[in-house]
């Protein structure tokens, strides 16, 4: 497996020959925040051409078939759209949380994506706590939310964001507890340590039956999570309209969007890392040929692969259920959901302690 | 039908009754007529428990109301005319709200349209038109000049208050002001611009958190006056207001129209119009309820159904294009038969449609129907018992899925649904999975329908020969037809002139919208969606 970190070392040594020490940090902070939001953004475009095409595949339709080559340009075309779209200003609201709310969202959704294990020793930041780093960060989101619903001074956004804090919260535990267990599996909270760990087997192969639970839990709560049908009661469009988003125009309506998109992605590649390898190729015990020809495929396609198959299931829940109702969801979380998180949990330190992994 | 005039005879010697024996019309003075409305709702012999319609009349020299009153069970329908009384400046008539709920809401659209004031009335405002609008609109002496009703750039005004009239010790009528909602409420406007509320529809909620307390429907969004309008045009020109009222039960409507303006006139229709009229109504019936499914899955979050089953939709609109040239307002119905020959590819068409619904209705069940989250949504949501189907009056489906029998085309049959085989789809739950399921159902039957008729479309004219100026003769008459959202009801009155007097319309949906506040009380927000939606009514037929 091809070591990317030889790129980052090299840039690092290069900019140090040039500059004093703090003003390499500096640059290199410049250079990774340009990185992100390059990424960033592409990704968001990549996301809302692939749902609007899966969809349409679901809906027996063609989807964005118009502008450029099958319709690649269209996100491109609809992102500018959104840019020079005008902001509408509007009274009776709170200006500066109104206006704040967005960028938490957004922030949110950025720091998270400096822990995910893009590649290979392509890391941003390597913590010994990632994964808890993950999770603290992700929920500043639902703060965003809730100040966009509070703000707006409008009864569909403030009951849109009374349903998401609700929602996020009580879904928060269920992420919190998968992981849990999946750190336990790992017996380290640092990103690499959990991609390093998966080096001969894949932990959901690895750590077979509670692994499988806890994957099937992360995927429903992550879908909760990312506020996506069926758990799509905060922008329940049939109920409240657009939810908490409702006053929102131009650029800042944008940002809502795309962080939906991004966090779609963020979820999906929490999953990839907990129970997918990370970027770590698929390695079968024993078969050391095919081991190695998986290894020529490069780790980035690897990660962001996992990323879209396993985004690929939730969009297909979106297209396929019905919404939920809030009372339903907070019980599926209290009721279902939780106790099962928590016995797995304790099953899988069984599983552990007596060593019946693979 | 002749024990009840007997009854009414006895018990109500100051009655008199108009028109021909087998349908009489019952008149009776304000004075006595709740009295007569108490006997009518609660005298077993009689047990009138639906109440079809109230058609506001203007005389030009007095004013009054006809009740057309159903019994659920034997099918007697029985007219009832009241004069009011007072001076034509506050004409009053006693209210009937006590004994069918349903009346706020009749009463409310006739004291808009007429004036005329119902004393007890708990909801004495106007239905359709603006607080401040001048003058009642089918008054025969109402001035339509626009400078008294100017159009208004402002923003519509509205009231927290309602009023109730009552009558007084000495017999005067007041007028007391009543709070619609409590002080304290925290009341959600839902509409007119509403993704839910298919079409212009209004909610006033009051919410307590997620939890209804209560509805204040407000109507009128799309009120075009389509009972003022016809009243100035022939009888032929009345016709393709009907495709725009309910838009989906278009061929149904002009069907209805066609048939009382026929037996107004005393014309006879060939067996051939007969069978493709009610070929289209059943075509439209299964494009409706084709519609309802789809729209009904997207209400709930369920995006992708709508595709589905527009996939049918669409090729029933294909083959009404062929033969109509229209796929939305048909305009195909005419009096003496219908418009235009069958396309040459009908029964192709139909046949080839014949053969894909039942692998569609198989796909919906899959998709949707068995679905955890769709049963928990629908199961127990919105129960509506059949006492109050029946006193809401709320037909068609969404009555048939709380138990009342009372598909028309059963229980009142016209054209040649008596000859058909076909089964009337009744449920027991009254909750929104049984409304889904009912209509569901009905598109098996009407597909049943379409089966026994495609094959036997008789040769003949399509059309009868009838004179261009046509003119009925004087007196009233009064039919129910079933649209595809239920019982659709027209009052025609005519003074032998070439345009009608008066045409009232009863539409389906009217009373589905009025019982929404009934049933949606202590349920969640996301369940008005729900419940509006299985209620499936369509505004333009609600607004007229």
């Amino acid at each position: 497996m091809q070591d990317l970190s030889f790129i980052t070392e090299w840039i690092d040594s290069s900019l140090r020959a040039l500059m004093p020490g703090w003003l390499t940090v500096t640059v290199e902070c410049l250079l990774i925040g340009v990185g992100l939001l390059l990424v960033y953004a592409l990704l968001a475009l990549f996301y809302i051409y692939y749902e609007r095409k899966v969809c349409a595949a679901f809906q027996c339709r063609l989807g964005p078939n118009r502008v450029g080559p099958w319709g690649l340009l269209q996100s491109f075309a609809d992102m500018f759209k959104m840019l020079i779209k005008e902001i509408i200003h509007l009274n009776h609201i709170d200006r500066f949380l109104f206006a704040l709310a967005p960028y938490l969202v957004i922030i949110a959704s950025m720091l998270a994506f400096a822990v995910l294990p893009w590649g290979n020793g392509i890391q941003i930041i390597n913590f010994n706590i990632g994964i808890f780093f993950l999770i603290a960060v992700s929920s500043i989101g639902v703060l965003g939310i809730l100040l966009a619903g509070w703000s707006s001074n409008n009864k569909y956004t403030l009951i849109g964001s009374l349903r998401s804090g609700a929602q996020m919260v009580s879904y928060e535990l269920s992420i919190g507890l998968s992981v849990i267990t999946m750190v336990c599996l790992a017996g380290t909270m640092s990103v690499e340590g959990i991609v390093a760990e998966q080096q001969d087997l894949w932990f959901i192969f690895k750590g077979h039956i509670p692994a499988i639970i806890a994957f099937v839990i992360y995927m429903i709560a992550g879908t909760a999570e990312t506020n996506r049908g069926p758990f799509d009661l905060p922008e329940a469009e049939s109920e409240l309209t657009a939810g908490y988003h409702t006053e929102y125009s131009g650029m800042h309506f944008g940002f809502f969007y795309l962080a939906e998109y991004l966090n779609l992605f963020i979820v999906s590649g929490v999953a990839a890392l907990l129970f997918f390898g990370g970027w770590m190729p698929l390695h079968i015990p024993g078969w050391e040929a095919f081991n190695y020809i998986m290894d020529y495929i490069p780790s980035v396609v690897w990660f962001v692969g996992k990323a879209i198959v396993l985004s690929f299931i939730i969009i297909w829940f979106k297209w396929t259920f019905p919404r939920l109702r809030i009372d339903q969801l907070l019980a599926l979380e209290w009721k279902y959901l939780l106790p099962i998180n928590l016995v797995n949990l304790v099953l899988m330190v069984l599983i552990i302690v007596f060593n019946w992994h693979f | 039908m002749a024990n009840i005039t007997k009854k009414i005879r006895t018990l109500f010697p100051q009655a008199t009754f108009e028109g021909d024996e087998n349908k009489p019309l019952v008149v009776i003075p304000n004075a006595q007529w709740h009295e007569l409305a108490k006997a009518l709702r609660n005298d077993p012999e009689m047990a009138m428990d639906y109440l079809v319609t109230i058609v506001g009349m203007d005389w030009t020299e007095n004013l009054g109301c006809i009740y057309y009153l159903m019994n659920s069970v034997t099918d007697e329908v029985v007219g009832v005319k009241v004069l009011a009384e007072g001076t034509r400046q506050q004409p009053v008539i006693d209210s009937v709200a006590d004994l069918w709920p349903v009346a706020v809401t009749y009463e409310r659209e006739v004291y808009d349209f007429f004036g005329i004031i119902f004393l007890n009335n708990p909801d004495m405002r106007r239905l359709f038109l603006n607080i401040d609008w001048v003058g009642y609109p089918l008054r025969k002496d109402y001035d339509a000049n626009p400078a008294i009703n100017p159009v208004s750039t402002e923003s519509e005004r509205q009231t927290d208050f309602t009023d109730v009239y009552t009558r007084n010790e000495k017999g005067e009528v007041v007028k007391n002001e009543v709070r619609v909602f409590q002080k304290d409420d925290f009341v959600v406007n839902i509409g007119p611009q509403h993704p839910a509320t298919h079409g212009v529809l209004r909610f006033r909620t009051a919410v307590d958190g997620e939890t209804i307390k209560k509805i204040d429907v407000y109507m009128g969004y799309i009120h075009r006056g389509v009972e003022k309008l016809c009243e100035d045009l022939m009888y032929p020109q009345t016709l393709h207001y009907m495709d725009r009222l309910d838009y989906f039960s278009a061929h149904n409507y002009h069907h209805a129209l066609c048939m009382i303006i026929e037996k107004a006139a005393g014309i006879e229709i060939s067996r051939r119009a007969q069978v493709i009229r009610v070929m289209m109504d059943e075509l439209s019936r299964i494009a409706s309820h084709c519609l309802f499914i789809g729209t009904y899955c997207m209400d709930l979050g369920a995006t992708t159904m709508l595709f589905y089953t527009l996939r049918v939709r669409e090729q029933i609109l294909d083959i009404m294009e062929k033969t109509c040239g229209a796929r939305m307002t048909f305009n195909y119905d005419c009096i003496g038969g219908v418009m235009q020959d069958l396309a040459p590819d009908f029964v192709a068409d139909v046949k080839a449609l014949l053969e894909v619904l039942p692998k569609n209705i198989k796909e919906y069940n899959e998709v949707f129907t068995g679905n955890v989250i769709a049963k928990n949504r629908m199961e127990g949501v919105g129960v509506l018992s059949k006492e109050d189907a029946i006193a809401y009056g709320v037909t068609g489906p969404s009555g048939r899925a709380s138990g009342w029998a009372c598909d028309m085309r059963k229980h009142m049959p016209y054209s040649i649904y008596s000859e058909l085989d076909f089964e009337e789809v009744l449920a027991t739950e009254g909750d929104s999975m049984a409304r889904f399921k009912c209509r569901l159902r009905e598109i098996e039957e009407s597909a049943k329908i379409l089966a026994q008729l495609v094959d036997n479309i008789p040769d003949g004219e399509y059309c009868v020969k009838v004179p261009k100026m046509l003119k009925l003769p004087a007196g009233s008459w009064f039919q129910i037809t079933e649209g595809c959202r239920g019982a659709f009801g027209l009052y025609l009155e005519s003074d032998g002139s070439p345009k009608p007097f008066r045409l009232k319309i009863a539409p389906p949906c009217l009373p589905q919208a009025a019982a929404v506040d009934h049933i949606t009380r202590g349920q969640k927000i996301a369940d008005l969606i729900t419940i509006g939606g299985s209620l499936d009514y369509i505004v333009p037929d609600i607004d007229r």
